[in-house]
């Protein structure tokens, strides 16, 4: 922050938003109720993939307190849900780009599509009701695995994707990538499946609509990440409203993780029938609805090779990846699996080739989008388990085969369209092996042994790129919104500061960490600042909360919108203190004349702006309110290392992760309590990920399997080790905060630290591959399979 | 149909008629207004609507309201005093960043009252352990463990 | 929820004849009943709560047995210093049921009567070869528990107690299914009066006794011996957390390590 570095900045503020949580005043959206409020219920499809040839609602439209059933073809000038990212194959066509309609028409192709809304008092009566519902399904055969689907003879799920192709996509020089493992000494392969997970946010999905024949205008109350982006989708592709007669409001939200950043089915449904019914409308999901409606994460099957030289360099890196986007393409689907994807599969290394091919494909399965890190974890996974491959294949040290691979020159420019801006990768990996005592390990290992027990270290050299920037390009390849912030900044005549932004926050603390920025830069104590956000009648546009962007890009447009008042402060200075406005200087809350003790306090140059009766009104407009859109020139580019250590119960399967270290660098941090907390959170569900969490459906009835919490393992304060954390900073080179971001960073680099760790214990064993979960069941049978010379399966 | 309910939340005497179907955590909500107890799944296993009954910590979605007629319910409303100063378990998980979106937390700290009240000098595997009942995706649980070893100490002294 | 009626009784004479003229189901802790209803999985038309019935509660040692009464909740079991000191192995099985909330509601009697394949109690009750007392009758463990989420108990007939007989020495080792945390697989080993038994629930569809580890514990009563001994996969339960011969295979694991405890 250099000169700028004053008050709360760099201090771990308590949070002001927790005194609301703790006494449970938070206002989540099915907390806010409304009069003559009615009750929505969704009547799903049980079946992956059938044809609908009737449905019969005649006896439920007059069952008890049913005021109204919509199926798709009632409708009427609704369009589908769109798809914010237009992704271009390797044939230079557009991705097939299917319908995905509101209500199913025709055809279901998922469990839990939705084919009817039920309207009524009371949620007994909508329930009551939809079981008067008949429909009548023709069954179809459903295919539910990305490879399955793209075999000849698979069941087709659209008319629009022949082959169930979304698209093949293609980065990177192949050319060169043959080449180079036309020399290689030696060639790494693995054979790996990102599980597909479910984020399950503990506040489930909800909404509010309500619908007022005064102004003909809708507000809709909805757990969203980004109420604008929510609002300009609803309006402009599918409803054909003017985006002024929809209010979006995202109050308190308990968790996205990325499953809140999409238009979702059941709001639009509910704010077209909002206006129908004219009664207030309200649903929240139920968990097991949740597992069968909410955007799932990953889900991609994977070969990566890496060409090496005798001295274990990285030559060249081919990647063939099949991603699975589910039953329709959700909001930002199409870009994960590629542009959040295979540009980050040069990692922290200088490998000078790299080609990806990657074809996206269509299921009878829920969609799939962003899910926390959304294409990082999964590139991250790629590299970090085929580098610990290279390792074992030359027997090399895994921080050695880091080492010699490492980019050291900034600015770098990867082979695969990124341009890395500053790191510094050895130092974030020496401070992960000392707080993991790597030199320690041997004797611990020795011990577990003597009790019968495998013990294990992975290692895990990430990097990801947040803040996804800027527009022009994103806009070239295929994004169909912009990638800015906004911030504005409204100065009160008695002082006070109110901050709009555009970012939201679920869980990340901006109510504090934005403040301690207006707070620290006007000199202002932090109780005078007050943040809003999520609430399009109230903030200027903005794209929301995604990406690890927040604090990089929301947080800038306010340092942008703060510089202005501060542009405009002075100029006033100059006014009351009669000297040039060249000369006044601000610093810690004073407009100061340089060189003189003549100064004027922030608050008595706020209260000249809007009492501006000494004021050079022939110059400048009263008041200080300042508003700046920020759109980042690059990404940023968080990264370190994650070190795990497991011990595994060889006779039952059970890995405990008895240690997990990670040294990260965010940049420059402005609460470190709060960083912390976003580790610990990525942490958790990166190791969730690789140690617990699976989403399974049944290969051929298309059921989910793992359709509650009785089945997904969520982890448990238990399932966790006390994390150690470090962290050391290169302040990001192209925003004024010098911050890069840190929401999704534990949960990239953690799995693959988890898995390699698990495949170093094993290796004592005789087991060379395992995928995630490793779950006591998948170890025991990987062990056993190790026995007989015989490989398991995925 | 509907079933007379009197029972007594937060130190409040509480009468109504409810339908035999409510839940515990419905009549809270709805009848009472007392948001602040989340409905989180279906299951019974988040915690996020975990209330004390007779002192006793339990899943009021899982709950009708009938079975605890008669009993005293302490919801995440009751906690603090009535000029807003924080109970020192609902202290401790600020001061340790213990929560961040706030959903898992009332229940979080209301389980976490039931654990201290049975192991009051609990060590950081017992807390582990006895949070079965409590999801969070949010924090890792790192600092709600240690929210709830520093507001141990500060009841008990 | 389907619409249901909620009544009390004042004896559990007067809660059976209720049930049997309503066609009901008993309500004690609610802990899974609740859960079914919820998910419009169960439909009963009454419901009659047991909360309150003093004659079904309490803890007491009744000669050579611990007798427990059907609303005892499992949290009082874990607790009380009579379980403690008569059969500490009872006091960890109940312990580990669920979770606390779970636990300061669910009972003894409720758990029993689910019968759920992947329940604690059941293990206990089996392997410490247990009575369990109705309001007509006294069922042996070994003629109560009958398969699937099915039980000995007929129409209207209520669990009011059951007897413990405290063995020589007992444990239980329950392999958690990392989602539910119920049991993947747990082993309740017991030395008792008439021998060894060894109860076996999540395996199968109903809790089982393990004969050959019986038999094998009876002649040298170490891990080795239950290590050594081969479960076969046929019959046993194979999900997504497990196959029948992942189960098979830890039966013997677990109850080696129920013996090295006891050590």
């Amino acid at each position: 922050m250099g000169a700028n570095e004053t008050g709360p900045i760099g201090q771990s503020v308590r949070r002001r938003e927790d005194q609301r949580f703790l006494t449970g005043a938070g206002q989540y959206t099915d907390d806010v109720t409304m009069a003559r409020e009615a009750y929505v219920y969704f009547l799903r499809s049980p079946h992956a993939h059938a044809k609908i040839s009737g449905i019969d609602r005649e006896e439920a439209r007059t069952a008890p307190g049913v005021l109204a059933i919509y199926t798709g073809d009632d409708l009427v000038g609704v369009n589908g849900l769109p798809c914010g990212w237009l992704i271009t194959g390797t044939d230079g066509k557009p991705m097939n780009e299917p319908p995905h309609p509101v209500l199913a028409k025709g055809k279901v192709r998922h469990v839990g599509d939705p084919v009817a809304m039920i309207v009524a008092e009371s949620l007994h009566q909508a329930k009551d009701a939809a079981e008067l519902i008949v429909v009548d399904y023709e069954i179809l055969p459903a295919v539910v695995n990305g490879v399955d689907a793209l075999k000849p003879g698979a069941p087709q799920i659209h008319d629009e994707a022949p082959g169930n192709r979304c698209y093949t996509w293609a980065l990177g020089d192949k050319g060169a990538v043959d080449a180079a493992f036309a020399k290689a000494h030696h060639v790494s392969k693995v054979d790996i499946v990102n599980n597909r997970l479910v984020p399950n946010a503990i506040e489930p999905r909800a909404a509010v609509a309500s619908y007022s024949r005064a102004d003909e205008s809708y507000t809709l109350y909805v757990t969203s990440q980004n109420p604008h982006v929510e609002r300009l989708l609803m309006t402009a592709f599918v409803l054909g409203l003017p985006e002024t007669k929809v209010r979006v409001i995202a109050p308190d939200v308990g968790g996205g993780f990325g499953s809140k950043i999409y238009l979702y089915a059941e709001e639009t449904a509910m704010v077209w029938a909002s206006k129908h019914v004219n009664r207030p409308l309200r649903w929240a999901a139920e968990r097991s609805e949740s597992f069968i409606s909410d955007a799932h994460g990953r889900d991609h099957v994977t070969h990566a090779e890496m060409a090496v030289d005798k001295d274990g360099k990285f030559l060249a890196l081919r990647v063939t990846t099949t991603a699975n986007v589910g039953a329709y393409l959700s909001t930002f689907a199409s870009c994960i699996p590629t542009i959040l994807y295979a540009t980050l599969l040069a990692g922290q290394y200088a490998t000078p080739a790299i080609h990806c091919e990657v074809t996206a494909v269509f299921t009878n399965t829920v969609p799939v989008d962003a899910y926390r890190g959304a294409g990082r974890p999964e590139a991250t996974y790629v590299v970090e388990r085929v580098v610990h491959q290279v390792g074992v294949d030359l027997g090399l040290a895994q921080d050695e085969v880091r080492r010699r691979n490492f980019i050291r020159t900034f600015p770098y420019a990867t082979p695969v369209a990124l341009t890395y801006d500053i790191g510094n990768y050895d130092a974030t990996l020496d401070e992960a092996m000392r707080l993991a005592d790597v030199a320690g390990f041997p004797a611990r290992r020795a011990e577990a042994a003597k009790r019968g027990k495998l013990r294990g270290l992975g290692y895990s050299s990430y990097i990801e790129a947040c803040g996804l920037a800027p527009s022009n390009i994103a806009g070239a390849l295929g994004a169909r919104a912009g990638l800015y912030e906004a911030g504005q900044v409204r100065v009160n005549p008695t002082g006070g500061v109110t901050v709009f932004t555009g970012s939201h926050s679920h869980g990340q603390g901006h109510e504090t960490t934005f403040a301690q920025i207006v707070a620290g830069r006007l000199g202002i104590d932090i109780g005078s600042v007050e943040v809003v956000h999520g609430d399009t009648g109230r903030i200027p546009f903005g794209m929301g909360t995604y990406g690890s962007r927040s604090l990089a890009v929301g947080g800038t447009a306010i340092v942008k919108a703060l510089d202005k008042i501060v542009a405009k402060g002075k100029k006033i200075a100059a006014h009351l203190l009669e000297a040039a406005e060249t000369d006044i200087e601000f610093a810690d809350g004073k407009f100061t004349v340089a060189g003189t003790d003549r100064s004027k306090a922030f608050g008595e140059v706020a209260l000249a702006a809007y009492v501006p009766h000494n004021y050079p009104l022939d110059k400048l407009e009263p008041g200080l309110d300042e508003t700046a859109f920020y759109d980042p020139t690059n990404f940023t580019y968080p990264a370190g290392t994650h070190i795990c250590e497991v011990e595994i119960d060889p006779e039952t399967g059970q890995t405990s992760v008895v240690a997990f270290s990670a040294c990260d660098d965010f940049g420059n941090v402005i609460n470190p309590m709060i960083v912390e907390g976003q580790v610990h959170g990525g942490l958790a569900q990166g190791i969730g990920q690789a140690l617990l969490e699976h989403c399974v459906y049944d290969r051929q009835s298309g059921q989910l399997l793992s359709g509650s919490l009785m089945d997904y393992a969520l982890p448990r304060a238990d399932d966790l080790p006390t994390f150690k954390v470090g962290t050391k900073v290169t302040p990001c080179t192209h925003n004024p905060l010098g911050a890069k971001g840190c929401g999704e960073a534990g949960a990239i680099g953690a799995p693959p630290a988890l898995i390699n760790a698990v495949l170093d214990a094993l290796a004592a064993v005789g087991v060379k591959d395992i995928q995630m979960p490793a779950s006591p069941h998948r170890v025991w049978q990987a062990i056993q399979a190790a026995k007989s010379g015989a490989t398991v399966a995925a | 149909m509907s079933i007379p309910l009197s029972l007594s939340v937060n130190g409040k005497a509480v009468t109504a008629d409810v339908d035999e179907r409510t839940l515990l955590v419905e009549f809270l909500r709805h009848d009472l207004a007392l948001t602040g107890t989340h409905v989180g799944c279906d299951t019974a296993q988040c915690g996020a609507c975990t209330v004390l009954v007779d002192g006793r910590a339990i899943k009021s979605c899982n709950v009708l309201a009938a079975q605890v007629a008669g009993a005293k319910i302490t919801t995440i409303e009751g906690l603090a005093g009535a000029d807003g100063t924080l109970h020192p378990m609902q202290a401790a998980f600020k001061e340790c960043h213990g929560l961040q979106c706030g959903f898992c937390t009332p229940g979080m700290v209301l389980g976490a009252l039931d654990l201290v009240a049975h192991h009051p000098h609990a060590d950081e595997r017992t807390i582990r352990e006895a949070l079965e009942g409590n999801f969070c995706r949010c924090t890792g649980y790192q600092n709600i463990v240690k929210a709830v070893q520093t507001g141990a100490a500060a009841m008990a002294k | 929820m389907y619409s249901f009626d909620i009544r009390k009784a004042d004896s559990v004479a007067a809660a059976a004849a209720l049930i049997a003229q309503t066609g009901g189901r008993a309500l004690a802790g609610g802990q899974s009943l609740i859960a079914a209803m919820k998910l419009r999985l169960a439909q009963p038309g009454t419901l009659v709560d047991l909360a309150g019935l003093t004659e079904l509660q309490g803890i007491r040692r009744d000669g050579n047995a611990l007798v427990i009464g059907a609303m005892t909740r499992h949290a009082e079991v874990a607790a009380a210093a009579d379980v403690k000191a008569a059969i500490p192995a009872l006091a960890a099985l109940a312990e580990g049921i669920g979770d606390r909330q779970v636990r300061n509601m669910g009972t003894l009697g409720g758990s029993l009567a689910n019968n759920d394949p992947a329940a604690c109690y059941p293990a206990g009750v089996l392997g410490l070869g247990a009575t369990v007392h109705t309001n007509r009758r006294t069922i042996a463990a070994d003629d109560f528990f009958k398969g699937l989420y099915e039980t000995a108990l007929g129409d209207g007939e209520l669990i009011t107690q059951v007897s413990f007989p405290v063995p020589t020495k007992a444990a239980y080792v329950k392999f958690a299914q990392p989602a539910s945390r119920f049991a993947l697989v747990g082993v309740f080993v017991a030395q008792t009066g008439g021998g060894v038994r060894v109860a076996v629930t999540g395996a199968g569809p109903s809790v089982f006794r393990a004969k050959a580890l019986e038999d094998a514990l009876a002649r040298t009563f170490t891990a080795d011996a239950a290590k050594a001994v081969r479960i076969p996969a046929t019959g046993l339960n194979s999900d997504l957390h497990g196959s029948a011969e992942y189960r098979a295979h830890l039966i013997p694991v677990l109850a080696a390590r129920a013996v090295a405890a006891l050590a």
